[in-house]
């Protein structure tokens, strides 16, 4: 089975764009870059005016199978992020149960080849049932195919646990995801504490309750010489942590969200829902920080945090709403439009935090359109500009604080291990 | 006077706005104070109030106004309600806007609660108290209370003292007095004091002796056990020993200073007894002009051109 890309714009991370080229697929491979192929095909597309970048890999979202199927399973969620033009995603263990035995990771794998889209890979917890007491059997989930190991929403409260964890994970040379939250600065906070919680009379998430324990991470995996990647950073302090700790040669990497730079928290105004999330959206000076931070290499990745929730976990008083935000369906136009088209960054870093790095740092192969690489591709045509409609989202959730937003960059074609499935 | 369909907050009413309901109370006030409580205003009215918390004040004073106004007027309390059975608040909402209920009358923990259940409903929401975001009913009523005396609010230094941070009271008030005119003061330990809270035109006072040298009005808010437990004070009796206001810093304010507290007052800690029973002293009179206040906001929602 051969399929023939024409004219595209080819766009790799660390590459000059190569204007026109044709891609030749043959099975799972990409076996044939080059102007002008004339070869014989079974599927033929003209992609003239079209990008193809390669296949972009979501580090960090949530499935909800098994156990909330009624706001997202394996294949609504996978469905949703091939339509956003992700081919891997990584998914975090805070299902019912929780991801803490090889059964569920094999079960994953099961349920993500039954349903063909994009291919999912399993984040196992850190800790048995998330509880930060007794680590999970890093080896043996490592073996069964976990891709990193996270505590994720349940952070890790006890720095001792953490500092054992690193050790432990860098025998099996295991990558640890650390969702950076003191609770206990945290308290029974709903959004950043600023002049939005003052005004609206919600209490109020100090920015260091975060930092803080990015800063004790970072330290403690400098220490024991551990890597670590921390997740969803969403304050200038937090970048200026890893900033320092990359400079000092720290194998300490990180990844941000869209909505962290795109909104800050007078999203919330009104008691909007749909703009709670945790971390909560920041300020202004925190957005800036965090795009100087994709701009200087700081943040080395963007995840979509893909969380989905029904309706009704929504449309309640605040305090009690459901955190999170829907992110596959449009994370990358909402990257290319707040980053590439106000030339924070170049088309071509933005594949390298969309799909190069994520990809390196899974320890997947993928990321790359190049001949003999796996044929994980999409084509978007970056010209198209549409306005975001959360009724049209193939996710089986809407928790979208976007809904009306202008964008550039819509997915056209999406190619998984040389299969078309859109 | 236009209005929307319910009352939230004073964040979003205009200073006309407010003049009007308070001119309004005025002639309320009349019927309250008068041997015969009882107008045809709200006669084939259906007032609910609905009370997620406790409440004694507002909630009788509520049913008061609906009541001297002969409306047909009903409680719902929270412990023998479908509430307790896990209903949402929307779907409350809904029930008894298809019993026919004009106006809903709610007092709920979380900030926010008012605005979502107006969403939700065709009935008329005035906001008895959500979380720590409004009370705009309390505010009024201090409005009114300090024109009472004072006649123009404009450039009146006025000094609220207390748990800011949590306090619904103090944001309604801050929202309302500002946008009148007034010099607004408010003073407490920095951990009473909310994030920002200076953007919205409040001066933060740094000592007891600015904040009540001049002022023209002096606002306590009730200290609550539980900012102890929280170690946001060391103790109550630390709190009373540099923020609780007593006769002698009273001097250090204009002779005609008011006294105001949106109550329960705890004797002894925000103020001293003797200030609480002084001449200066408002605190009973801003529970009679509440009344007033809540019958004008009734008559005005049920007029409101639709």
């Amino acid at each position: 089975m051969k399929t023939l890309i024409k004219n595209c714009n080819i766009v790799n991370s660390k590459s000059d764009l190569m204007k026109q080229f044709d891609i030749l697929i043959e099975d799972k491979r990409i076996i044939k870059i080059a102007k002008n192929i004339n070869a014989p095909y079974d599927n033929f597309i003209d992609a003239m005016g079209m990008y193809a970048l390669p296949g972009l890999v979501d580090a960090h979202c949530h499935l909800r199978e098994p156990g909330y199927e009624y706001k997202e399973d394996i294949a609504s969620g996978a469905l949703s992020a091939i339509h956003g033009g992700f081919t891997s995603i990584a998914c975090m263990p805070n299902t019912n149960p929780v991801v803490d035995n090889e059964s569920l990771i094999e079960y994953i794998y099961k349920r993500s080849n039954e349903v063909g889209l994009s291919k999912v890979y399993p984040i196992a917890a850190l800790s048995k049932n998330q509880e930060g007491k007794q680590l999970t059997e890093i080896g043996i989930l490592n073996k069964a195919g976990a891709i990193a190991f996270s505590d994720d929403g349940n952070p890790v409260d006890s720095a001792s646990f953490m500092n054992k964890a690193l050790i432990y994970a860098n025998t099996f040379d295991c990558l640890i995801i650390s969702h950076c939250e003191d609770k206990s600065i945290v308290e029974n906070g709903d959004i950043n504490e600023g002049y939005m919680s003052t005004t609206l009379g919600l209490n109020g998430i100090p920015s260091p309750a975060e930092d803080v324990m990015v800063y004790r991470d970072v330290r403690l995996a400098e220490y024991t010489n551990s890597k670590i990647h921390i997740a969803h950073v969403s304050t200038r302090q937090s970048v200026e942590v890893v900033r320092e700790a990359k400079k000092r040669g720290g194998k300490v990497t990180c990844e941000t969200c869209p909505h962290y730079f795109t909104l800050t928290d007078k999203a919330c105004d009104g008691f909007n829902t749909l703009a709670k999330v945790n971390p909560p959206l920041r300020n202004e000076d925190d957005v800036q920080a965090i795009k100087e931070g994709l701009k200087d290499g700081t943040i080395d990745i963007i995840v979509t945090d893909h969380a989905p929730h029904h309706i009704d976990e929504k449309n309640v008083e605040f305090a009690y709403a459901s955190n999170g935000i829907v992110g596959f369906e449009t994370a990358f136009s909402l990257a290319y439009t707040h980053l590439v088209k106000t030339n924070i960054i170049t088309l071509s870093q933005l594949v390298e935090k969309m799909s190069y790095n994520p990809a390196k740092i899974l320890n997947i192969e993928v990321g790359k359109i190049e001949k003999g690489k796996i044929a994980d591709l999409i084509l978007v045509d970056l010209n198209k500009k549409y306005t975001i409609d959360i009724n049209k989202f193939k996710s089986k959730s809407k928790n979208s604080p976007f809904n009306g937003f202008e964008v550039y960059g819509e997915i056209k074609n999406v190619f998984v291990e040389g299969r078309k499935v859109i | 006077m236009n209005f929307d369909k319910d009352l939230l907050g004073l964040k979003n009413l205009s200073k006309e706005q407010i003049l009007y309901i308070i001119e309004t109370a005025k002639n309320m006030k009349l019927l309250v104070n008068s041997n015969n409580k009882k107008s045809p205003h709200l006669h084939g009215k259906t007032i609910i109030t609905l009370f997620y918390e406790n409440s004694t004040r507002t909630r009788m004073s509520f049913e008061l106004a609906a009541k001297y106004m002969s409306a047909n007027a009903a409680n719902i309390s929270v412990s023998n309600s479908s509430v307790a059975k896990g209903e949402t608040l929307i779907d409350t909402g809904k029930t008894l806007d298809m019993m026919g209920t004009d106006i809903i009358i709610m007092r709920h923990g979380c900030s926010g609660a008012a605005n979502l259940l107006a969403k939700n409903v065709n009935a008329t929401v005035i906001n008895a108290g959500d979380g720590m975001n409004e009370h705009p009913t309390q505010a009024l009523l201090d409005i009114y209370t300090i024109l009472d005396n004072k006649n123009d609010i404009r450039n009146l230094k006025i000094t609220i003292i207390g748990d800011i941070k949590h306090s619904r009271v103090a944001r309604s008030n801050i929202y309302g007095l500002t946008k009148l005119g007034a010099k607004v003061y408010i003073y407490a330990p920095d951990t009473l004091i909310p994030k920002d809270i200076e953007v919205t035109g409040v001066n933060i006072a740094t000592n007891l002796q600015e904040a009540i040298s001049n002022a023209d009005v002096v606002m306590g808010l009730r200290i609550q056990k539980e900012r102890q437990n929280a170690n946001l004070i060391p103790s109550i009796r630390e709190y009373h020993h540099f923020y609780g206001i007593n006769d002698e810093i009273l001097k250090l304010a204009k002779r005609e200073v008011l006294i105001m507290h949106p109550g329960p007052v705890n004797r002894g800690v925000e103020f001293t007894s003797s200030v609480i029973d002084g001449k200066q002293s408002l605190i009973n009179e801003q529970v009679n002009n509440g009344v007033a206040i809540r019958m004008a906001l009734l008559y005005i929602f049920t007029r409101r051109k639709k």
